[in-house]
């Protein structure tokens, strides 16, 4: 609140105020925080049921059911990015609010990011013990989540805006979203493959990675910005 | 300023782009000009498709066996043509979406709805076509092959870009969605495709047995070549076939819509819920 | 003088016109009663002034006599407005402050600076903080709880409190007075004359009779009915 008194800061107070009542909402009773961290918890727990408790089998796949997993609790909140500011006029003020879009979609981006990427992130070394995932590719996964998520937010950010007019958007979101997402899973886990593999040039995959992550930062906002304006209605 | 306004806003963004030539040539395609055009070409583009591709598939047939693949070489005469349309359908769906979004182009996005179940179906033959190909070639109907799986992918995002439309109820906003949709799609398959070779290539060498591999021999490129003009006959066919449908159907939607908004004669005015 | 001048303005949805003809002129100060039967395209009007819905025909301008100096202020139309329609644009768990606070910070606030050559009065309202905003709508006392708790007329009035935080010239008012009661429709009536007296301008879409000081009409016509 001492941001409105202070002028000092005048010129992006908003896009301050638009990142704290995003993370708000996120947080507070309906948000999607804690709904993200437990599903993304109880997708790994349930694995070892499926495949059994075959730990170095686990060890060995943990990179993937890591990213399938912070991929599906990514794609769970993503309707909610949009939707909710839809359906209480919220989304159409911002239109009208004179700021430009593609900034206030990327400030959502952020907040989203924080409040779901972000807790994965921070979730997944308890996960990796369950998963047997040794220390060194822990660290590989942390990192290639750490620059992969954000990109999911960014083409789920896309994705949210070609649908937000749609009353129950979710699960055409996530088709539509996924086959999108397949780049950043490839290079995701490859990432933490080539940190033990001797075959796999080490910075490859994860340059890769950082590439596409730059190129989504690049792309959706834009896209994002251009749907809502075209699709208005 | 006023002279520009007074048509509303697609005049404007029309001439901004400069595109008056090509917006001249394109305004000969509205809907009416184009439900003629159709009723002329339709049949005879009809015929020459199917005569070309039985001609394809007869040369196919009379064409001589490869020595290492024996004769179930000659899937290729549809599993390549339909490949080639998939893409092919896709690239049309991406320049039609820009007609939506751009050019503001009526037929554009009714072209793009009309090509997406085309261009699946098309898609869908090359999987099935390649599976059974692959069966006699690898020993399994599917392996993750780096050109099956993107086919795979492009169906997945054809069948994607078909519920979207089907899940927007006016048109033009499923149009535009559609169209934007298209588009961000078309910038992620080079990306698609790059990654899942890149992924197929870590994880076994690159394939020996390729189904469309660039060593032909002159003799089975021929009737491939005169399969795959035959088969893009037939799409164009069946597109202008479908799109005529769609402009039909949108106007009986109108048709519909301008009935229901009809005010009901016999009532009287009174009666009119006033809340 | 600031007048706003609408010509013949059509607006098509899905592919029939729901708004069609339809011209008016409203000077700064003056209040635009927008009335009509159900689906006489009111609202349509309105979101489609707010930037929310294209127009497919006619102009509508903002004509501004500003001096040389001033730079010309090449915004579009829906900058200059407020809009408050059917949404609220209120968040249940967020607090009543923190709801209104967004608006606050997040609407481009636009200026219309004076200028002496009319008698009018020219629009400038300093903007009021979100306290003294929430005082002047009687939700102070409540400012701390979550807006979940809020009736429904008082979530109608936080979200016309939205007018007061941030300074748009032109008000989009869509029934505004739906949910209130006779004491909160006294409150809402003031403030809109409040801010016709500043010089504002407020487009209105109303079934009451509003008690606004200086006011024109604009009847819409029913669909299918030439207006």
């Amino acid at each position: 609140m001492q941001s409105r008194s202070n002028t000092s800061d005048r010129k992006l107070h908003w896009a301050r105020a638009l990142l704290m009542r995003d993370i708000r909402l996120a947080i507070r009773v309906g948000g999607g925080t804690l709904i993200g961290v437990l599903f993304f918890t109880t997708v790994i727990t349930i694995v070892p049921f499926g495949l059994g408790p075959d730990m170095k089998l686990l060890s060995v796949i943990a990179p993937g059911i890591l990213w399938i997993g912070a991929l599906l609790a990514c794609l769970l909140g993503l309707d909610r990015l949009l939707q909710s500011d839809h359906d209480d006029g919220s989304l159409e003020l911002m239109l009208m609010s004179g700021r430009p879009l593609e900034l206030i979609i990327l400030i959502k981006c952020l907040a989203h990011w924080l409040t779901t990427g972000l807790p994965l992130i921070l979730a997944t070394p308890i996960l990796a013990l369950f998963l047997n995932l040794d220390a060194a590719q822990l660290g590989a996964v942390l990192l290639s989540l750490l620059v992969g998520t954000p990109a999911l937010t960014l083409i789920g950010m896309t994705g949210a805006a070609i649908t937000v007019h749609l009353r129950r958007g979710g699960l055409l979101l996530a088709v539509l979203v996924l086959p999108l997402t397949i780049p950043i899973l490839i290079f995701g886990v490859a990432t933490v493959g080539a940190a033990s593999d001797p075959l796999v040039p080490a910075l490859t995959p994860f340059l890769a990675l950082c590439g596409l992550s730059l190129l989504s930062l690049a792309i959706a906002p834009v896209a994002a910005a251009f749907s809502l304006r075209v699709l208005q209605h | 300023m006023d002279n520009d306004t007074e048509y509303g806003t697609r005049i404007d963004d029309q001439e901004t782009f400069g595109l008056e030539f090509i917006m001249q040539l394109l305004a000969f395609a509205n809907p009416t000009r184009f439900l003629k055009f159709v009723q002329v070409v339709l049949r005879p583009l009809a015929i020459l498709a199917i005569a070309t591709i039985a001609a394809g598939l007869y040369l196919g047939f009379v064409a001589p066996e490869d020595y290492q693949q024996g004769s179930t070489v000659r899937i290729m005469y549809i599993h390549v043509p339909a490949a080639w349309l998939s893409m092919f359908c896709y690239s049309l769906m991406a320049i039609s979406a820009l007609g939506t979004l751009v050019w503001k182009h009526p037929l554009a996005d009714v072209s793009a709805k009309a090509a997406a179940p085309i261009g699946a179906a098309f898609t869908l033959i090359a999987l099935l076509t390649g599976s059974l190909w692959g069966k006699p070639m690898w020993g399994t109907y599917w392996e993750w092959d780096a050109r099956m799986t993107s086919v795979l992918i492009l169906f997945i995002m054809y069948i994607g870009l078909i519920a979207l439309w089907k899940a927007i109820e006016d048109p033009i906003l499923a149009g535009k969605a559609c169209a934007i949709l298209t588009l961000v799609g078309a910038i992620n398959l080079p990306v698609i495709k790059f990654s899942v070779e890149w992924w197929n290539s870590l994880h076994q060498p690159a394939s020996v047995l390729r189904l469309d591999g660039p060593t032909i021999h002159p003799s089975l490129l021929t009737p491939l070549l005169i399969s795959a003009i035959g088969f893009t006959l037939l799409f164009f066919t069946l597109h202008m076939m479908a799109m005529r449908n769609e402009i039909l159907s949108r106007r009986i939607r109108t048709l519909r819509l301008k009935a229901a908004a009809a005010p009901i004669t016999r009532q009287p005015a009174t009666q009119e819920p006033t809340s | 003088m600031v007048r706003l001048n609408a010509h013949n303005l059509a607006i098509r949805r899905n592919g029939r016109d729901i708004v069609s003809s339809v011209s008016f002129q409203l000077s700064g100060g003056t209040a635009l009663i927008i009335t009509g039967p159900n689906g006489a395209g009111k609202s349509t009007l309105l979101r489609a002034m707010a930037g929310l819905l294209p127009f497919a025909g006619g102009t509508i301008e903002l004509i501004r006599n500003t001096t040389d100096d001033q730079q010309a202020d090449d915004r579009p139309l829906f900058e200059h407005c407020h809009y408050v329609g059917h949404a609220s644009g209120v968040k249940p768990s967020l607090s009543v402050e923190e709801n209104l606070a967004l608006w606050h910070d997040l609407m481009d606030p636009v200026d219309w600076p004076s200028d002496t050559s009319s008698g009018m009065p020219q629009h400038n309202h300093s903007t009021m903080d979100v306290e003294t905003v929430l005082d002047h709508i009687g939700l102070s006392h409540i400012a701390d709880f979550p807006a979940s708790y809020l009736s429904e007329g008082q979530t109608q009035r936080l979200s016309l409190a939205r007018l007061l935080v941030t300074q748009r010239p032109i008000w989009l008012l869509d029934e505004p007075t739906a949910a209130l009661d006779q004491a909160s429709t006294k409150l809402v009536t003031d403030l809109m004359n409040t801010h016709l007296a500043k010089g504002g301008m407020i487009l209105v879409a109303t079934h009451i009779d509003l008690e606004l000081s200086n006011r024109t009409a604009l009847s819409l016509g029913a669909i299918g009915e030439p207006s």
